[in-house]
């Protein structure tokens, strides 16, 4: 049996914020490089939905019979985000779903019992997704260093681009990176005790227990993908167990993404793939309270899917952010409410009838006259026939706008709110919110897509629905 | 199916002064707009049989029950309507119903709205008020975006589809404005009342692209009303009489936001509305048989479509329209004499009265510096909603 990665797949928040702003505006030492930053309208769970659709691409979801959500940043702390993302991504209701959180390598650990799973016979495709936004104080280095970002791993026993030859997993009760419950900041002892006793004793430790066990060297990997915070401690370690900076070493993404925490370690991969050749030997490592270590073989399968440049990809979809909307769309800074109505709390009643339609964005066709409609009718707009429809999902649809607003006068961290009518190829118009734009890229015509975003949080739902955001 | 011409005529009207009315509750502007019509039509309080009251959000969520109360009419029947921005329009078509129906003679429409008690501008959102009964807009479906968002997506559909740009169309809407707030500047009872240019149309704050400050119409409060007996008794109780010879409403599926076949160039229940009331009230040739008409200017691209719509115009003919001065208070066919929702103002469920009211005096010669010489027909449009989801009310009305 051949167990390992069918496909992979990368989100990337559309904004950036520069890191020599940052330190500019608090006087600090110059930083170098960009951090992603989440929109908004974007959680941990909006971005795990994003990665699992570019991994997915237009692959059945209901096939797939478990996820494993990784994340240090779920929105609730009693009730399963798997479960808001399964909904997304209309799993099929016998997946097994979990959450797995408290670690940075819990997106590792995730694909360790996936493989496991696999080879136990208990599951045939599993998802595996890990996303984070995590936050450091501002006017210190964990706010230049993390980057916001998702990533998702498809695991099965066929058609896998790469195999998984071997598993390691050491675990550490260390104060280095932390955060309590209840805090929003992530917290560390001193820089010296985190690189020195933490990451690189306990990553070389384990690199070299792996080494042992696998009976390989250094020399035997065409790549080491090896999760670090920054360059600087990669580098040490990397030098340290016998690997060639230039030839063998992953980049970490600090110059372009930043630390993304449970995501980081599958993003380094997916950027590994992204290059790799049919035969190339990858050891892969995650830390956090630990470490796990897993050995991959690339297949031929790899260049079937290497055209979709998903690093490439997500990296030149960009657009800058001032620091100053950094702080307001993470809420560092309290700032004025508008002199508008409070936005109402959402009915957990409704949002539990409508879930299909909503969160799987299900409208229906007519089965006597064919034509689609959303929200989901039960008297068809064309012919009148009542109750006699099939379910029609839009997700994965292309629309194009048809008409549109830019609106100053509605409550938006991001002024102005745009707001278009948008009509589907094969049928279908949806009014929605354009997220992700610059206002003045916005024209009658252009093609649009579909993203999972969320819409409000009132006391303590959040709430989620999808817009539509130019073509990237 | 029997016209409702002649049956019904109004014999009494009343209007409070529109705009931010702070030292005025909602109860004050009700009895200021009724005990006006009743000193109009000469009429003891007493004589009123039934009441029909609109109000969007004021008063909820009984209105019914505190006008009874105000007004204390006594054990008598009184109903609530609400219709979205159609809502007066609304309460007078059901008391002139009733009226026709001959179940009482004598009944007492009224539309009432007290919007600046909240604090805010503009209009409280569609949450507030789904919200009540907890329906899906609070849940999915939310989408950001306000009134002038609703609207401005008609203008810029509406420039795409005749080929203008954004500043030919702006310059048409703005023309349209300045010639509303003409109007309201010699409208005494106008929430706005001061004429404007061009210039400050076309400079002013984006309120939702491409639609600015000048294009949206006031946040108000007011009330109007309006007493209503039947067309055979009508001048026993005085000699110029007002008579309704056509009310329709056509509410919409919301096909804007669910049909690719709606371009928003165009809102189709002002077309039904309107063929409908030009067929009861007999008319074949609305530019030449409508005198003059109060339409609701809610923003300048709206007034621009209800040209096109009601057949005052041909599809895409606004601008030349609006260029020869037509809609003008001295052109061919005067449109929101009294200066419309953009000067006069919009308290939500009192603006359909309140077209009526000048519709009313103008035919009754009283309207002074805004008179039209010598009006037939008037005609009231009132649209509740969006281009893409309306209730929309034609009323026509004449000696």
């Amino acid at each position: 049996m051949m167990v390992g990665i069918k496909s992979y797949g990368i989100y990337v928040p559309y904004f950036r914020l520069s890191r020599a702003e940052v330190s500019k505006s608090w006087g600090g030492f110059p930083a170098t490089g960009e951090r992603a930053v989440a929109n908004y309208d974007e959680d941990t769970i909006t971005l795990a939905v994003a990665a699992s659709r570019d991994c997915l691409g237009d692959s059945d979801p209901q096939e797939i019979d478990r996820l494993l959500l990784a994340s240090t940043t779920f929105p609730y702390g009693e009730k399963q985000s798997a479960a808001i993302v399964a909904a997304a991504l209309d799993l099929k209701k016998q997946a097994r779903t979990l959450d797995l959180s408290n670690s940075l390598r819990s997106g590792m650990t995730g694909v360790a019992s996936a493989v496991e799973a696999i080879h136990a016979g208990t599951s045939k495709n599993v998802l595996v997704c890990a996303s984070d936004i995590r936050m450091g104080l501002p006017n210190g280095p964990r706010e230049l260093e993390f980057g916001d970002g998702a990533s998702a791993l498809l695991l099965g026993d066929t058609d896998v681009i790469a195999t998984v030859d071997g598993l390691l997993s050491l675990n550490e009760d260390i104060y280095d990176v932390f955060r309590p419950v209840g805090e929003n900041y992530v917290r560390a002892w001193e820089d010296r005790f985190c690189r020195e006793a933490g990451y690189t004793q306990i990553m070389l430790e384990s690199l070299t227990a792996a080494a042992k066990k696998f009976r390989l060297t250094a020399k035997d990997f065409s790549k080491a993908v090896l999760y670090a915070p920054n360059p600087g401690y990669l580098a040490g370690v990397a030098r340290a167990a016998g690997f060639d900076l230039k030839a063998q070493v992953q980049d970490s993404l600090y110059a372009t993404v930043g630390n993304t925490g449970t995501a980081l370690s599958s993003m380094m991969l997916a950027a590994a793939f992204d290059e790799a050749k049919p035969g190339d030997r990858i050891l892969w490592a995650g830390y956090g309270d630990g470490c796990e270590v897993i050995v991959l073989t690339v297949t031929d399968a790899i260049t079937r899917i290497q055209g979709r440049k998903t690093v490439q990809r997500h990296l030149a979809a960009k657009q800058m952010l001032s620091y100053q909307k950094y702080l307001r769309w993470r809420s560092v800074i309290e700032t004025e409410p508008p002199m508008r109505p409070k936005p109402e709390p959402a009915s957990a009643v409704a949002l539990y009838r409508d879930r299909k339609c909503g969160m799987a964005l299900y409208g229906v066709k007519c089965k006597h006259c064919g034509t689609v409609q959303y929200p989901v009718q039960r008297i068809c707009m064309n012919c009148l026939s009542k109750d006699d429809f099939e379910d029609y999902r839009f997700a994965n649809r292309i629309g194009r706008v048809t008409t549109f607003s830019h609106d100053n006068l509605a409550v938006s961290p991001d002024p102005p709110s745009t707001v278009a009518v948008v009509d589907f190829e094969g049928g279908g118009r949806i009014m929605m919110d354009i997220t992700d734009r610059d206002p003045p890229e916005i024209k009658i015509g252009m093609p649009v897509e579909m993203t999972f975003r969320h819409i409000r949080y009132v006391e303590g739902i959040h709430n989620y629905w999808w817009k539509c955001r130019p073509v990237r | 199916m029997e016209s409702i011409k002649d049956k019904v005529a109004i014999v009494g009207m009343g209007c409070t002064k529109f705009g931010e009315n702070w030292d005025k509750s909602y109860d004050d502007m009700i009895i200021e707009a009724v005990y006006e019509a009743y000193e109009d039509a000469g009429m003891d309080p007493k004589d009123i049989q039934a009441y029909w009251i609109g109000s969007y959000w004021s008063g909820l969520p009984a209105p019914s029950m505190p006008v009874s109360t105000i007004l204390k009419v006594g054990y008598k029947p009184v109903t609530h309507i609400e219709n979205m921005c159609a809502t007066a329009s609304d309460a007078l078509r059901n008391a002139a119903y009733a009226v026709a129906s001959g179940v009482c003679d004598i009944a007492l429409a009224i539309g009432a709205e007290k919007l600046k008690d909240s604090g805010f501008s503009g209009l409280p959102t569609d949450e507030i008020a789904m919200g009540i009964t907890s329906t899906a807009p609070n849940t999915f479906r939310s989408r950001n975006f306000t009134a002038p968002g609703h609207f401005a997506m008609m203008a810029s559909s509406y420039f795409n589809k005749y080929g203008l740009s954004a500043e030919e169309g702006k310059k048409m809407l703005a023309k349209i404005m300045v010639k509303n707030h003409h109007n309201g500047s010699l409208s005494p009872k106008a929430h706005f009342q001061r004429e404007i240019t061009i210039e400050q149309v076309l400079k002013a704050p984006i309120i939702a692209w491409p639609l600015g400050l000048f294009d949206c119409c006031g946040v108000s409060d007011g009330a109007a009303a309006a007493v209503l007996v039947r067309g055979d008794k009508a001048r026993s109780f005085r000699k110029d009489p007002v008579f309704i010879k056509a009310l329709q409403i056509a509410v919409g599926w919301q096909e804007g936001y669910m049909n690719p076949q709606h371009d928003w160039t165009t809102v189709k229940e002002t077309v039904q509305a309107g063929l409908a009331a030009y067929a009861e009230a007999g008319i074949k040739n609305p530019r030449n048989e409508i005198s003059m008409a109060e339409v609701h200017d809610c923003f300048s691209i709206t007034e621009a479509v209800i040209y096109e719509d009601l057949q005052f115009t041909r599809r895409g003919g606004a601008r030349e329209e609006v260029e020869a001065g037509t809609f003008e208070l001295t052109g061919e066919l005067p449109v929101n004499m009294d200066g419309g929702l953009k000067c006069f103002g919009h308290p939500i469920g009192a603006t359909g009265l309140r077209m009526m009211y000048e519709i009313y005096k103008q035919i009754q010669g009283k309207a002074g510096p805004r008179q039209v010489r010598q009006p037939r027909l008037g005609l009231t449009h009132n649209l509740g909603g969006t281009p893409g989801g309306a209730t929309v009310s034609v009323c026509i009305a004449g000696p």
